[in-house]
Parts: C-alpha cells; sequence; structure tokens
C-alpha cells in the first residue's frame, strides 16, 4: 500500500538526521528507532505480536467460559499497529486509547499477568478489578488508559500534549482511536486546538474499516479519512497497519516531528480485525462476508512478519514453534495464575472514588 | 470587596503559590474574562498560564482533564454553566470515574467554574441551575459560595482539592459586596455555616439564595420570627450534621433552591431531614423553588418563575402554620 504523506505548510526545521529515515532517536537512551532494526529488534518485534495474539485467544475462550464478563474487545489482527507504534516510544512518552487495549498494552509491557486478573476481576488487577477489559490503566508505563466513550479520549490527548508543552518537556502523547471517532464532535474540537496550539500528539486511527457493524464508508463523508487533517493544519498521512515496519516508519516520523518541533500529525493506519468488534458481536455474516474476512486474514501482520524473518534466514520454523510454546506457556501461566488469585475485597468497593489529599505549594522552572 | 474580585484573587493567590496551576476557558485571556473574573491575569501570568479557548466545551473540558490527568492543576471556566452541558461527557464519565475505574492510579485535580442558574431575562437555554445533575455523581466535589468570603475560601480550598471540583457561581452574586481578608485563608470544602441564628424554623439554602433567606430573616425577625438559616456552601458532599442539629432544634424546615422542583437539589435536603430530625418535626418540609416550566423571557413571566422573597416568607410562614 503506498505510504502518502503530507508536510504541514511551513517547512519544518529539523536536524539533520545520520541514517535518514527519520528515526526519533531521543536521548540515546530509548528503544532503537530505526525503522527495521537489527535481527535482535525484529525478534523482539514479533515476540511483542504473538504475545497479544496468544493473550486474545486464551481471552476469548475466558470469555467463553463466563471468566470475563461484560465487554471484551480482542485486538486480533491488529498486532503490527500496537507493536509498530509503541516500539517507537520513550518510557516517558504518555499512550491513551480506546477499550480496544489489550494489545496496546501488552506491547507497552504492562504484564500479562496483571492485564488478565483486572478482566478476571481480581483485587491484584491493573485497576483492582474497578475497570475491567476496556479499563487498563499502568501509572507506570504513562497508559493512560483505556476509555468507553467513542471519541472521548480524544480530548485529553491534546491535553496531555498541552501539559508536555507547558512543562517545555519533549515527551510526546499517543491517541490511539478506531475509524469511527473521526466523525465524532469530540475529535473535531480536540484536534482543532492541537493544530491551532501546536501541540505534541501523534493522533493514530486504526481504520478497521467497521464501526460495530457500520462500515467507514456508510459512516462518513470521505473515505481517505487521514485527510481531515487539513481541517486542523496539521500533517497527515496514511499507512499499512499490517506491515510493522510501516507502521514505524509512519509513526517515527510523526513522533519525531511531535518532539522536536511540537507538530502533530493525523496517522491513518489501515488494518483489520478478525474477530468481531467485541464478543458480543458477530465475526461476519451480516455486515461483512465470511470471504471478506478470509481475504483479510491472508494478510495477518503475524505471518507477514514472520516470513520476511524466514526469507532472510533469520529465523526458522523451530525458532518460531519455540517462542509460540514459550508465549502460550507464559499465558497460560498467568491464567493459572490470575485463577488462584482471591476475588476483589467488597469494602474496597468504597475506595478510589475520592482521594483525601489537597496540594502543597509548588514552585518549580518548567523544562 | 465583590464576589467577582474575590474569585479573581482567590485565582491569582493560588497561582502564584502552585506553577501547575493555570485557567482555560473562553474570553478568559484577551478580553479579560467574559463577566471580568480573570481582569488582568493575561498580563499577570502569560498566554501559557491563562488560555483562550476556542468555542468548544467538550474539547476544552477534556483538555483540562488531560493535563489534570498528567499532573497540572487546571482550572476550566464555562461562560456559564449552561454550556457545560456539552462538556458533561468529560466532566461526568472521565474526571469523577477515572480515579475509580484505574483503580486509584490517576486522580483528577481539577476545578471547573463558572456562573450558574438564572440571571435576569437570559431566557431558557441560559437559566438553568446545574447543581442537582452535578450532585448526583459519586467523584465530583460540588460547592456554591454566596458571598465574597465564601467564594475566596471555597474557591482556594477547591484548586487545593485533590479531587474533580464544580465550583457554582451566578452573574447575580458577581457584583455583590462583603468583607474578604487579604490573607491566605481556606474554607473546607464539605462544611455548611449557620449564616444566621435563630429558633423557630430552619431554612436550608445554597447560592444566591442565601441573600434571599437573610432577606426573609431580616423581615420576619420583625414578626418575632427567628430564623436559623443554614448556607450549605458545599452540595456534594453536603454538611447533613449541621442540617439536622439546626432542625433539631427549631423542628421547623423550609428548604430555597433555585432550581427545578423534580430531583432538585432540596429533594435530597428533605431526604436527609425525613431520615436524620423525623421525630423532631413538628410540620412537613416545605420546598422553594423555580416553577417547573423551562425559563421565560418576559419579565413578569421570569419573576413568577422564580424563587423570591415573597415565597420563601410565605414558606416560612406555612410551615409554622401562621396565617
Amino acid at each position: 500500500m503506498a505510504t502518502k504523506k503530507k508536510s504541514d505548510e511551513k517547512a519544518v526545521q529539523r536536524p539533520a538526521d545520520k541514517k535518514g529515515n527519520g528515526g526519533a532517536g531521543g536521548n540515546g537512551t530509548g528503544p532503537s528507532t530505526e525503522v527495521r532494526g537489527d535481527a535482535k529488534l525484529r525478534q523482539e518485534l514479533l515476540r511483542s505480536m504473538l504475545l497479544q495474539r496468544r493473550f486474545e485467544e486464551r481471552c476469548a475462550e475466558a470469555y467463553a467460559l463466563g471468566k470475563i464478563g461484560g465487554f471484551c474487545h480482542l485486538y486480533i489482527g491488529q498486532e503490527a499497529v500496537s507493536t509498530g507504534t509503541l516500539s517507537m516510544l520513550r518510557p516517558d512518552d504518555y499512550v491513551i486509547t480506546t477499550y480496544r487495549d489489550h494489545g496496546q498494552a501488552l506491547a507497552r509491557g504492562i504484564s500479562p499477568r496483571a492485564i488478565m486478573a483486572e478482566l478476571f476481576g481480581r483485587q491484584d488487577g491493573t485497576s483492582h478489578g474497578k475497570g475491567g477489559s476496556m479499563h487498563i490503566f499502568d501509572a507506570k508505563t504513562n497508559f493512560l488508559g483505556g476509555h468507553g466513550i467513542v471519541g472521548g479520549h480524544v480530548p485529553i490527548a491534546t491535553g496531555v500534549g498541552f501539559a508536555i508543552k507547558y512543562r517545555g518537556g519533549d515527551q510526546v502523547c499517543i491517541c490511539f482511536m478506531g475509524e469511527s471517532v473521526v466523525n465524532t464532535g469530540a475529535f473535531h474540537e480536540a484536534l482543532n486546538m492541537a493544530g491551532l496550539w501546536k501541540l505534541p500528539v501523534v493522533y493514530i486511527i486504526e481504520n478497521n474499516r467497521y464501526g460495530m457493524g457500520t462500515s467507514l464508508e456508510r459512516a462518513s463523508a470521505i473515505h481517505d479519512i487521514y485527510e481531515r487533517g487539513a481541517a486542523y493544519n496539521m500533517p497527515r498521512a496514511q499507512c499499512d497497519g499490517q506491515d510493522v515496519f510501516a507502521v514505524r516508519k509512519a509513526v517515527g516520523e510523526a513522533i519525531d516531528r511531535a518532539r522536536k518541533d511540537s507538530i502533530p500529525t493525523l496517522l491513518e493506519v489501515r488494518t483489520y480485525r478478525f474477530m468481531g468488534h467485541s464478543m458480543s458481536d458477530a465475526v461476519s455474516g451480516t455486515y461483512r462476508t465470511k470471504a471478506e474476512l478470509e481475504e483479510h486474514m491472508k494478510r495477518d501482520p503475524i505471518a507477514l512478519l514472520r516470513h520476511t524473518m524466514q526469507d532472510g534466514a533469520e529465523i526458522d520454523d523451530a525458532w518460531v514453534q519455540k517462542l509460540d510454546e514459550e508465549l502460550k506457556a507464559e499465558v497460560q501461566a498467568a491464567w493459572d495464575f490470575v485463577e488462584l488469585l482471591h476475588p476483589c475485597v467488597v469494602e474496597d468497593l468504597w475506595k478510589d472514588v475520592l482521594v483525601e489529599t489537597t496540594s502543597q505549594e509548588h514552585t518549580s522552572t518548567p523544562g | 470587596m465583590t464576589f467577582r474580585d474575590a474569585l479573581g484573587q482567590a485565582m491569582r493567590e493560588e497561582m502564584h503559590r502552585d506553577d501547575r496551576v493555570f485557567l482555560m476557558g473562553e474570553e478568559v485571556a484577551v478580553y479579560q474574562g467574559a463577566y471580568k473574573v480573570s481582569k488582568g491575569f493575561l498580563q499577570e501570568f502569560g498566554e501559557m498560564r491563562v488560555v483562550d479557548t476556542p468555542i468548544t466545551e467538550l474539547g476544552f473540558a477534556g483538555v483540562g482533564v488531560g493535563a489534570a490527568m498528567v499532573g497540572l492543576r487546571p482550572i476550566i471556566e464555562f461562560m456559564t454553566w449552561n454550556f457545560a452541558l456539552l462538556a458533561l461527557d468529560q466532566v461526568v464519565n472521565v474526571a469523577a470515574k477515572t480515579l475509580y475505574m484505574s483503580g486509584g492510579q490517576f486522580n483528577m485535580p481539577i476545578v471547573f467554574r463558572g456562573p450558574n442558574g438564572a440571571a435576569l431575562q437570559l431566557a431558557a437555554q441560559h437559566s438553568q441551575a446545574w447543581e442537582s445533575w452535578l450532585a448526583h455523581i459519586p467523584g465530583l466535589k460540588v460547592v456554591a459560595p454566596s458571598t465574597p468570603y465564601d467564594a475566596k475560601g471555597l474557591l482556594k480550598a477547591a484548586i487545593r482539592d485533590d479531587n474533580p471540583v464544580m465550583v457554582l457561581e451566578g452573574e447575580m452574586l458577581y457584583n455583590t459586596k462583603g468583607d474578604v481578608p487579604d490573607d491566605d485563608y481556606t474554607i473546607p470544602l464539605g462544611k455548611a455555616e449557620l449564616k444566621r441564628e435563630g429558633e423557630h424554623c430552619t431554612i436550608v439554602t445554597h447560592g444566591k439564595m442565601v441573600l434571599v433567606a437573610m432577606q426573609a430573616a431580616d423581615s420576619l425577625a420583625k414578626d418575632g420570627i427567628n430564623l436559623d438559616v443554614v448556607d450549605l456552601r458545599t452540595i456534594r458532599p453536603m454538611d447533613v450534621e449541621t442540617i439536622a442539629t439546626s432542625v433539631r432544634k427549631t423542628n421547623r424546615a423550609v428548604v430555597v433552591e433555585e432550581g427545578w422542583e423534580v430531583c432538585g437539589v432540596g429533594a435530597q435536603v428533605v431526604d436527609y431531614i425525613q431520615r436524620d430530625c423525623f421525630d423532631d418535626l413538628d410540620a412537613p418540609v416545605v420546598r422553594v423553588h423555580q416553577a417547573d416550566v423551562p425559563m421565560p423571557y418576559a419579565k413578569n413571566l421570569e419573576k413568577a418563575a422564580k424563587p423570591d422573597l415573597a415565597k420563601t416568607i410565605a414558606a416560612v410562614k406555612q410551615v409554622m402554620y401562621i396565617d
């Protein structure tokens, strides 16, 4: 899929980049941001994606068994988007996302046990069982949730960008959203302010083509939805979301622009979900044909990366099988561990509604 | 000092005390504030700390929420609380609930403030009182100052509170005057105040209706009827103890509010009274509130709709079985 990129109208001054691929670099202690990286990086990317896949498959099973309740939105098929994006971030960057958050939480490095404990409604879950699948939060990794209202988190991302600029920092905020979000008022208001005030936010549309069962074409007046960035004077692009390197490249350029020049980007990443909108919804039949689904499943992001690595003789079938068994065992161990955990203490129902604290005096020079 | 200047002084002091505090809203900076509460702020603090927004209540409420999540302390001004209806998704679904949904990881040290309730002939869309909608939500605090002294103390406390606090002011209160000390004082949230003492009847009220209640107390005192006037100051969490102490003493209560009757704040007050003071009551509690209609424009119709001094006095007499 061709990558189209439109630059901001004014020429953006950037320091000369040695490798010429727009890698972020940071302060040198950040992740490897060269797009294709070395063999070791590629193995990490594959591991990250396959962990998500195996985790989500077990979640489907757990949901069917009644161990996960409520709404459960699986990330299967979209793993290159989470891994591709989050592998380009520093630990002090911020991430905010929708209710389809398991994949991103895992890619950010949150422990499978803690996430599964949350899904199973245990005290030791990421939110102590108070949030559930749609509300994974982790302060340690600046993972700001896990939000249930379509579009509601996008102004929050703008606010995080504002705070970064207020403090004179060079962090960026990644804001994932589905393609349905671009029709909400909140999206419009949030991007307008980010474009107006020049805030370091990368808005990433995970375009998996369908809301619950309403296709993009039936919801949006335009189909190249990244073009909406023009309304906000915002650099914008689209890329192939099944190709982890394409994601890394596009996201890397956007992060670079945000970090160095505090300019936001609207990035449309074209992907596809292999399961239904949620575990309560049809996988196919009403709004998409089984044939369409099967066609898209041929571009499985994990298989694509694996084939690339195998073609380069970096790995072989035995290596992949070993990795897969390891990850399956890791997820099984998480399940076994979580099953033994105590349920939430009922007295904790009343906890964390309000905090008791007030602020101390605080003056510091920003940045 | 005016109520308006007391709010301004509160914000100014807090912005000096803590450089994480900033003010954001429509016309707060260059225009010097739609109601001049932030007059002079842009010159004093600069454009990063006093931020004019486009007309995007949902958007900038969310910007405040995001900034609060990562450690800043926003004051988000709604030009009036009527426009905040657009922002309620951020206030209710995010600001109120994120601490809980995150299992205690992310608190929201944010203040949402602005004029609330009716002014004069602004008609239906610009005259609503919002305290009962907001007070319904666990995870929010809701305050309604009635005097300049309370305005400064409550707003300073709200800014220092590490939770989301809704501050309901009033255009009709901005020009009222009162003594306001220059020093650094706060009023604790969740504490009502007995603004007048009397043995015959309790009025429980808040916001601009406190002024009406005090006038009623003055007028009725001439007839030998002495009132306790309980100013709630904080709607949520409500100071039930102060209400109950008063009603146990007077045995009669009138609840005055500018909002509507159905599911209004007054309905909650009455529930607390019947729950905690049932055996102390000599009469059913009487409520005074806006007529159950959208606010009309015409002067005489608006007057007929609004709670006022005459209606309050009549309510006291009713609860005392006088006339």
